[in-house]
């Protein structure tokens, strides 16, 4: 952000969480709060004292809602711009006093009645946005007045206009109110194309929306919109709290009443929701007093049969959005997750089923309508985005390899969409995870590049190192959102990341990096080669050993100890030499040295039934092969990145 | 400087006519195509080569015209690459591009890798 551009922020005023946010040319970034870079998420809570004052806005306030209910007031959102006759059950079951007022143009509205002080939902949306100011003040070092503000798509111009009202009372100069997946849409530059239609899915802790939109020209118009006011991850939460509950009670004939003890399962169900989002299973254990233990486990499958009715409602709403736009799944070109209930990867697998498509899930689910808002804000300032960084890949693309070197695959300049895709494999005997770490940047060296995402490949069948085959695919699509996916072939485990790799960047930042590769290029190549030599030397190495330990015997003794001699002396060498000719030169030497004793190993696993010869293969891969880039002969080898 | 034998040439054009084709049978117009020759770290022997038909190159990127092919190298991939001879090889062991580099001081079997 410069000088010469107005400052407008960008804020998703949100019924649990509130964010605010900026962009400048390399792109959207969030605004943190005092207690440091990852603190982005301000509860959307106030708490009143006795008097009816403001006493805490936020987490502070949020953690008084449950001993100080009748003054902590949260879900303001809900009441935006609702007449007394709005009001439904539900929100009068709010813990907190609503009340009638007259406003001066007769309408009559619901305020909130803390003590005997009256505060209207914009006043205490307000507090919140005040908050925000106040941050991105603290951020940019001055004052900020104007601010772009998002709703939901369903908001009435009552709703609307209220939200304008909050932004008022708070000191902002509301320059524009934006849709909630219009922002998710920006957030992901979907703007830049010329025309498409984009299913917006956000699913958050208590409510779900989808919405339809058309963008023409880049103007944005939504063509439909479906959900549920009261369905989100907070009733995931409730399956698993049912079913312990249940289960206590059948084991151990007890009702759940402590409120410590049920709140501890609150936090333990979300805990498991969470934690089943990566792994297969997860362990349960509630002490429940007098020294009884309830455990189990629950496994992913389950949960997922258990959310299956909740999820389905979800995508009903989908079917009737979509009929409701006249419009089938291949009439829409993106799909974006919105909201931190869609990391639940059954959720993913859902949406992706009824729109036929993988959704875009590269930006944090919770802040992205935050960061959309940044980028309309940013829009609106005159602050210019770099489409020429877009284009074309302006820096290389690839993973870590071992050792801390970079292995690239899609190299710099290259037009997109593009894909590419290179095969790997282990480096340890039984290695069931593969971790990829994907990288941007010039340089050779890990250290020296930009970590875009680290993704783990889990449930590898276990295999000699060497043995898998890993294919890893980037795949970037023409909006600039690179996919990376990591395959493993014989059991077809598979694991991806999506990544937006211009978010961050400038012009600037690139010629820098591009100079700094020149300038480094001999010893950042030297220092590549070193790894690469070293890796395989002990790669070589440790497949000795296992011979040795396995088939030592058949040698004599001073040939075996000769070998394992060698054997340390060379893992010693490998450590300390930096001359990779002589390194090789030994590792060449080394490997005449061990024929005899693999011509001996081949013999007694032939002349043995146990089939032991097809488990220990000679090994003689490297940490990875790259068999669709392997030059010479016998090798189709001219690879074009373009698709 | 990299030079392309007239062989080679032949085959990348070939190969260029046919992603042509192709292009033009999706309905997309065809475009200008240039031969990329690079480096990259990894590889039994330490570097490899790489060899990639773009349509997208910098202005850093140096290019020089070979028997009909625009041939481009970034100025990283050149300090390694200056006075290498792509060929085309098409024998009974095997058909591919053939690298024969001044720079190289040790190269592998499969002639993909080399060490400098």
């Amino acid at each position: 952000m410069t000088d010469d551009h107005d400052i407008i922020i960008g804020i998703d005023l949100g019924t649990t969480n509130s964010l605010v946010a900026y962009a400048d040319e390399a792109g959207p970034h969030l605004i943190a709060g005092p207690a440091g870079e990852d603190d982005v998420l301000l509860p959307s809570v106030v708490a009143f004292d006795d008097a009816g004052r403001v006493a805490q806005i936020g987490s502070e306030a949020r953690a008084h809602a449950v001993e100080r209910p009748a003054t902590t007031v949260y879900s303001i959102k809900r009441l935006m711009g609702m007449g007394v006759a709005d009001l439904t059950d539900d929100l009068s079951r709010l813990p907190y006093s609503i009340e009638r007022r007259s406003q001066e143009d007769g309408r009559d509205v619901a305020t909130v009645m803390i003590g005997d002080k009256c505060y209207t939902p914009p006043e205490i949306s307000a507090m919140i946005l005040r908050e925000l100011k106040m941050r991105a003040e603290r951020h940019f070092g001055c004052p900020v007045t104007k601010a772009v503000i998002t709703v939901p798509a369903q908001f009435d111009d009552a709703q609307r206009q209220a939200t304008r009202d909050a932004g008022q009372i708070a000191g902002l100069d509301v320059v524009r109110i934006i849709n909630e997946p219009t922002a998710a849409a920006l957030a992901y530059g979907l703007d830049r194309t010329e025309h498409a239609t984009i299913a917006v899915y956000d699913l958050g802790g208590g409510t779900f929306d989808i919405s339809i939109l058309r963008l023409e020209d880049g103007v944005f118009e939504v063509l439909a919109t479906n959900g549920d006011t009261h369905l989100g991850g907070d009733d995931f939460d409730h399956t698993l709290i049912d079913l312990f509950t249940r289960e206590i009670r059948e084991q151990f004939g007890i009702d759940i009443t402590t409120p410590s003890i049920k709140q501890q399962l609150r936090t333990l169900s979300e805990n498991i929701k969470i934690r089943l989002s990566d792994r297969d299973s997860a362990p349960v254990e509630i002490a429940i007093g007098a020294g009884r233990v309830y455990r189990r486990s629950v496994t992913r499958g389950e949960f997922e049969t258990m959310i299956a009715p909740l999820v389905d409602r979800t995508i009903e709403a989908c079917s009737r959005a979509m009929k409701t736009a006249k419009l089938t799944p291949e009439n829409i070109q993106q799909v974006v997750l919105v909201g931190g209930s869609t990391r639940v990867p059954f959720v993913r697998r859902r949406v992706a089923e009824v729109f036929q498509r993988q959704p875009y899930t590269a930006l944090n689910p919770e802040q992205v309508v935050a960061l959309g808002a940044g980028v309309q804000a940013s829009l609106l300032a005159g602050v210019q985005r770099d489409i020429l960084l877009l284009d074309v890949t302006p820096l290389s693309l690839g993973i870590e390899t071992l050792g801390g070197a970079m292995g690239k695959l899609i190299p710099a300049n290259t037009r997109v969409p593009c894909r590419a895709s290179e095969t790997f494999t282990t480096f340890k005997d039984g290695q069931t995870n593969v971790k990829i770490n994907v990288l941007q940047g010039e340089r050779e060296l890990v250290k020296d590049c930009r970590s875009l995402g680290v993704f783990e490949l889990q449930g590898v069948p276990p295999m000699p190192a060497g043995i898998p085959k890993i294919d890893v695919t980037f795949l970037i699509d023409q909006n600039g959102i690179l996919n990376v996916s990591a395959t493993e072939r014989r059991s077809a485990q598979t694991a991806s990341v999506q990544i937006i790799p211009s978010h961050g960047l400038t012009r600037d930042e690139v010629k820098r990096m591009q100079a700094e590769a020149l300038q480094h290029a001999r010893e950042d190549m030297a220092a590549h080669h070193l790894i690469d030599v070293r890796t395989t030397l002990e790669f070589d190495l440790h497949k000795a050993e296992q011979m040795v330990e396995r088939y030592g015997q058949l040698l004599d003794v001073s040939g075996r100890d000769a070998l394992v001699a060698e054997i340390r002396g060379l893992l010693e060498l490998a450590k300390q030499c930096t001359d990779p000719h002589v390194l090789n030169e030994r590792r060449e030497a080394f490997n005449r040295m061990t024929i005899p004793l693999a011509e001996l190993a081949i013999t007694a696993s032939l002349s043995s039934d146990d089939g032991a010869a097809g488990q220990e293969p000679a090994c003689k891969i490297g940490q990875e092969t790259r068999e669709n880039n392997r030059g010479g002969f016998g090798q189709p080898t001219l690879r074009s990145v373009e698709t | 400087m990299i030079t392309l034998t007239e062989v080679a040439a032949r085959e990348v054009n070939q190969i260029i006519k046919q992603q042509q084709e192709a292009a033009t049978k999706n309905g997309s117009e065809p475009t200008k195509m240039y031969l990329r020759v690079g480096v990259k770290g990894g590889g039994c022997s330490g570097f490899s080569y790489t060899l990639d038909l773009t349509e997208t190159i910098s202005e850093q990127d140096e290019t020089c015209n070979q028997h009909g092919i625009e041939v481009v190298c970034d100025p990283k991939s050149l300090l390694y690459l200056e006075g290498t001879k792509v060929d085309f090889k098409d024998e009974l062991m095997g058909r591919g591009f053939v690298f024969s580099n001044p720079n190289a001081t040790s190269s592998c079997g499969c002639g993909s890798s080399f060490s400098a």
